[in-house]
């Protein structure tokens, strides 16, 4: 690991005021920090976001969760809030990594790497999630533009993540089976009106809405209208552990 | 005292091991050490045109950089191949020179080319950054199947070609076919595997500039060979000028039997810049360069009647040696091969026809097990195979060609000195509840999954010794071991062993035989291991060795103890020798209540002067004192045998394997400790359920490992397994006086074959090569419902 400085502020306009193009904002460093040792990325400033208070914390309000930023996974996983609120979320983070990871991985960290295979980015686009940043709110849809890829501008700040609360939900994923990363994650919310979103992550460079799937459901809520869905594995990743036709055929599986 | 040997004595180890109290390679750090980086090949193949090291001598903290053109001018050897094997047409083997840094060409990605010497590691990574290195690269050899007709790696290596080795008898084996009902063919791949030991290599340099003796401490299974290859091969030192230690080490599996380049280099840096140097092997590092298991390509044939009888047997297999010929390389695909290739069984004719290449590929060498899990694979696989087109029973086509009477001569190599193999099979059958498969196979079923039996008996040839034997099939050492048992004059007992324990929890095991040997309380017997400096010599840990023969050179020398100590006691109580037995560690005279206890014996064996009214307790021709030694070559392999049974579950929407059921009963001779043994078998599966399931080390077509981290090169874990069920059979080793057969390899032989033969049952016959992952038997699950389909 190159030498950096390191810098630790206690509000968030600090932190963005440090930011430049050769700085990096931590959170639970689970992706910075290996990427730093193997010396795949070197930053001349580590911006520690973790000592920001207000950016951590889960609040349930109305039709809202809402998750502050340096929250880790396992708090999501074990918030008695969440779990009845939207049970799928807490589900989801508790199968974030391993322990060792979800007490120190943050939700803000892994939608602002926005890695191909994470869990949270799925949950982002099923749950109409909005994400809150130190100048503006960024609906999910117009987050995640590629790999590793977001809409966040140099110096902006997650601050929380709201969550729009479904009336049904569930998350299903095939784990990679060195990694445990989702090979394919499947994210299905059903919203009043009947109205359903169908998220896919790990299948392409980043999570997305799966249109047909959605539709599909959308009109009839049941295992067999999906049936007749065709997902094409042409533009869909393949590795491996896993093969675009491979892939394809999961995210019916897991849907 | 009761016997130790046979209970389940707690480990002296886990204190140490438990509480993070170990002390390994990397946890030595000495005064004004230096650290080293290598800088290695990116390229599979390639040509050095031109290294230029000035702009990084100059960085921050370099106290020196060392390439292959200074290693060459100080005439320092490289690494070697241990074993000779000759082709069927009696040519020697070829193998390339492997320096300890490359001078000309690279071959493998993590070849080493240059150290560079720093003050701090940041300062040595930063360094060798600012080395320029000019490759002309070269197009890679890398696929095992087509690398006979590659273009040549080494000069004058034709075909890439190392041997073309032959056991058995090709004539008889014809014979043999041409009687045959039937003739099971089977193609296979055994997957490539890295042995990943959770502590990476190391090693710590010290040399005295006064002495001029160089200490290396090292990650190793052989300290004492080590020495003797970098002395005598390496030219680093004299063996009187090198001591090699080898503290806790964290794990080998065979991958630390090597001495590696490393640690020639910093041993003969380390004199040149007469400072300590530290080295650690990176994650990665690990990957690439640690030697790697396995990888065969096999054609099997097994000749058979209609009434599932073995007539022969016979497989032509290619081996991947990788880019260089290690010290068990060249024997691991041959006669720790061949031999266990006919299996448990009667086999009136076989041959092992078997050719090893060199590929631009980490060099590979003897990975748990080392050949006998690929053997076992071959057979256990064709056996299945021939029960399913004879619709026999996999358990009763194996019974039927059981061997019952024993000592047994083996097909091709080996005199089975002992063994029940229908006992064992029985038990397993018993414990596994074999006849209840059907219901579970329903209940499966009714869920929508599908479920598979998976049977396996293996025997295997380890305690790897006889050194005649060894030497005439090429070995270029003998392969005794030696104990030296110390009793000190205040009564406690310090064991010197050439066996290296890297968690084989030596310290406890030998402790245990010795102190039934000694009559001593085990708290009061210690063990040291792994220092040349210390004790006499030793040829190391592998091949299921320590107990079978490190072992009983421990008894040796106690019972060579015992004797002299008898000789002293008889003095002591002015009795004639056959007068005494020696019981429990109390030396006592028939009819009488005289003793002397073995303590006491040991307190005047130094005391040889006058004392009270004893003129002196030793006997005329006795030296004072209370050591005693053996080198103990034995008169033949052990032959531990097994029988394991599997059940998987297998979901067809996903092809998700899921092992529901593992029983492993073991013929392991007498068991000295069954905790410990317990454990090695639990260690052995989980590393052949690995290599059936999960693991598999790849290489791209520019020879990339593309499975260089944890990320991608899938380690099975806890949750891949279901509980053992574990079960032991014994029927003595009659070659050595314990009993003893040897357990730490039994688990990964056969593992593999079980599981996959279980998997093979549960997609209807559908053959997939290990690793069993999920879109393999996804595919293999659609072809299933599709072949079900037409034929309703």
């Amino acid at each position: 690991m190159k030498n950096f400085d390191y810098h630790s502020p206690k509000e968030v306009k600090e932190a963005s005021k440090l930011a430049s193009s050769k700085s990096v904002f931590l959170a639970g460093g689970m992706t910075t920090i290996p990427s730093m040792k193997l010396g795949l990325a070197t930053y001349k400033d580590v911006i520690n976001l973790k000592g920001i208070k207000k950016l951590s914390g889960i609040k349930v309000s109305g039709k809202v969760v809402k998750i502050g930023a340096t929250t880790q996974h396992a708090e999501v996983a074990k918030s008695k809030e969440i779990k009845k609120s939207i049970p799928s979320l807490a589900a989801l983070a508790e199968g974030i990594g391993d322990p060792q990871v979800r007490n120190r991985g943050t939700i803000g960290g892994s939608i602002a790497n926005n890695d191909p295979a994470a869990d949270y980015p799925s949950a982002c686009l099923a749950l109409n999630a909005v994400i809150n940043t130190n100048n503006r709110s960024i609906n999910a849809e117009n987050f995640f533009k590629g790999m590793y890829e977001t809409s966040l501008k140099s110096g902006e700040i997650i601050e929380s993540i709201e969550f729009e609360i479904p009336s049904k939900s569930n998350y299903q994923k095939l784990p990679n089976p060195a990694s445990r990363y989702a090979v394919i994650g499947v994210y299905v919310a059903r919203y009043k009106g009947d109205n359903v979103n169908v998220a896919v992550t790990g299948a392409k460079s980043c999570a997305y809405l799966d249109k047909n799937l959605s539709d599909a459901l959308s009109k009839d809520f049941s295992t067999s209208s999906i049936n007749g869905v065709n997902i094409s594995s042409k533009g869909l990743n393949s590795d491996i552990h896993a093969s675009a036709d491979y892939r394809a055929n999961m995210i019916k599986v897991f849907c | 005292m009761a016997s130790l040997v046979g209970s389940r004595v707690e480990r002296k180890e886990d204190k140490r091991f438990l509480t993070g109290k170990g002390r390994y390679t990397a946890d030595i750090n000495i005064v004004n050490q230096t650290y080293a980086i290598f800088i290695r090949s990116p390229h599979a193949r390639a040509k050095i045109k031109k290294i230029d090291i000035s702009k990084a001598l100059k960085s921050s903290g370099v106290v020196d950089i060392l390439t292959g053109e200074h290693i060459a001018k100080d005439k320092i050897g490289g690494l070697i191949a241990g074993w000779a094997i000759r082709s069927e047409d009696n040519s020697e083997m070829k193998c390339p020179a492997n320096p300890p840094l490359a001078k000309d060409n690279v071959n493998f990605v993590g070849d080493p080319i240059a150290v560079v010497l720093a003050e701090s590691l940041d300062e040595a990574k930063d360094a060798a950054e600012l080395v320029k290195i000019d490759y002309k690269i070269l197009e890679a050899v890398t696929n095992l199947g087509t690398s006979m007709e590659s273009e040549a790696i080494h000069e004058g290596i034709d075909k890439n070609l190392c041997y073309d080795w032959l056991l058995g008898d090709r004539q008889k084996v014809k014979e043999a076919f041409e009687k045959a009902d039937k003739i099971i063919k089977l193609d296979i791949t055994n997957n490539r595997l890295i042995p990943n030991a959770m502590e990476p290599r190391a090693c710590v340099i010290d040399y005295n500039t006064a002495s001029e003796e160089i200490t290396c401490y090292t990650t190793s299974q052989n300290p004492h060979l080590s020495r003797l290859i970098m002395s005598a091969f390496g030219g680093v030192a004299p063996e009187n000028k090198l001591r090699v230690v080898a503290p806790d080490v964290g794990g080998g599996f065979g991958s630390k039997i090597n001495l590696y380049n490393e640690e020639i280099v910093c041993s003969w840096a380390s004199k040149k810049i007469e400072r300590p140097i530290k080295w650690v092997a990176e994650r990665t590092e690990s990957f690439l360069t640690d030697t790697h298991g396995r990888d065969h390509i096999t054609h099997a044939e097994l000749a058979v009647t209609n009434d599932g009888k073995f007539l022969g047997f016979k497989n032509e297999t290619i081996a991947n040696l990788g880019a260089y010929a290690r010290v068990f390389g060249t024997v691991t695909p041959t006669y720790l091969f061949g031999p266990c290739a006919t299996g448990v069984y009667i086999m009136p004719a076989a041959y092992s026809n078997v050719k090893a290449v060199y590929t631009n590929t980490a060099p590979v060498d003897a990975y748990r097990g080392a050949g006998r899990p690929e053997a076992t694979y071959t057979i256990e696989r064709i056996v299945d195979k021939a029960a399913i087109e004879l619709g026999i029973d996999p358990i009763e086509i194996r019974m039927k060609n059981f061997p019952t009477e024993f000592p047994f001569k083996q097909t091709l190599v080996h005199q089975i000195d002992s063994g029940d193999y229908v006992a064992g099979l029985n038990k397993a059958k018993e414990m596994s509840d074999y006849d209840g498969f059907t219901a579970r196979k329903k209940e499966s079923e009714s869920r929508g999954k599908l479920r598979g039996i998976g049977v396996t008996t293996y025997f295997e040839a380890c305690g790897i010794a006889p050194s005649p034997v060894v030497m005439m099939l090429g070995c270029g050492v003998g392969l005794w071991e030696s104990a030296e048992v110390r009793f000190n004059p205040t009564g406690q007992v310090t064991i010197y062993t050439g066996s290296h324990s890297h968690g084989q929890s030596h310290q406890t095991t030998f402790a245990q035989i010795a102190a039934d040997e000694l009559g001593v309380p085990i708290e009061n017997i210690d063990i040291v291991h792994g220092d040349t400096d210390k004790g006499t010599f030793g040829m190391g840990t592998y091949g299921s060795r320590s107990l079978t023969v490190g072992g009983i050179a421990i008894v040796n020398a106690c019972k060579k103890i015992v004797a002299k100590g008898k000789r002293i006691a008889a003095k002591m109580l002015e009795v004639s020798e056959d007068e005494i037995d020696f019981n429990n560690g109390e030396y006592l005279v028939a009819k009488s209540n005289k003793k002397k206890t073995i303590g006491e014996v040991a307190f005047a064996s130094y005391l040889p002067g006058v004392r009270d009214e004893v003129k002196s307790p030793l006997p005329e021709g006795d030296e004072p004192g209370l050591i005693e030694s053996s080198f103990y070559d034995p008169a033949n392999f052990s032959f531990p045998a097994g029988s394991h049974i599997a059940e998987v579950e297998i979901d067809p929407e996903t092809g998700n394997v899921k092992l529901d059921k593992y029983t492993a009963v073991d013929d392991f001779g007498t068991i000295v400790n069954p905790i410990i043994v317990e454990g090695q078998v639990h260690g052995g599966l989980a590393q052949g359920i690995g290599q059936a399931l999960t693991e598999n080390a790849q290489y791209d077509d520019t020879g990339q490992l593309i499975t260089a981290s944890y990320m991608d090169y899938t380690m099975p874990r806890a949750d891949n397994f279901p509980e053992f069920n574990l079960g032991f059979t014994c029927t003595k080793a009659t070659t050595n006086p314990l009993g003893v057969k040897g357990c730490g390899e039994a688990g990964a032989i056969a593992a593999p074959p079980t599981v996959m033969n279980a998997v093979i049952n549960a997609l209807g016959g559908r053959e997939i090569d290990m690793p069993a992952t999920a879109e393999k038997v996804w595919e293999a699950c659609n072809e299933m419902k599709k072949t079900n389909s037409e034929a309703a």
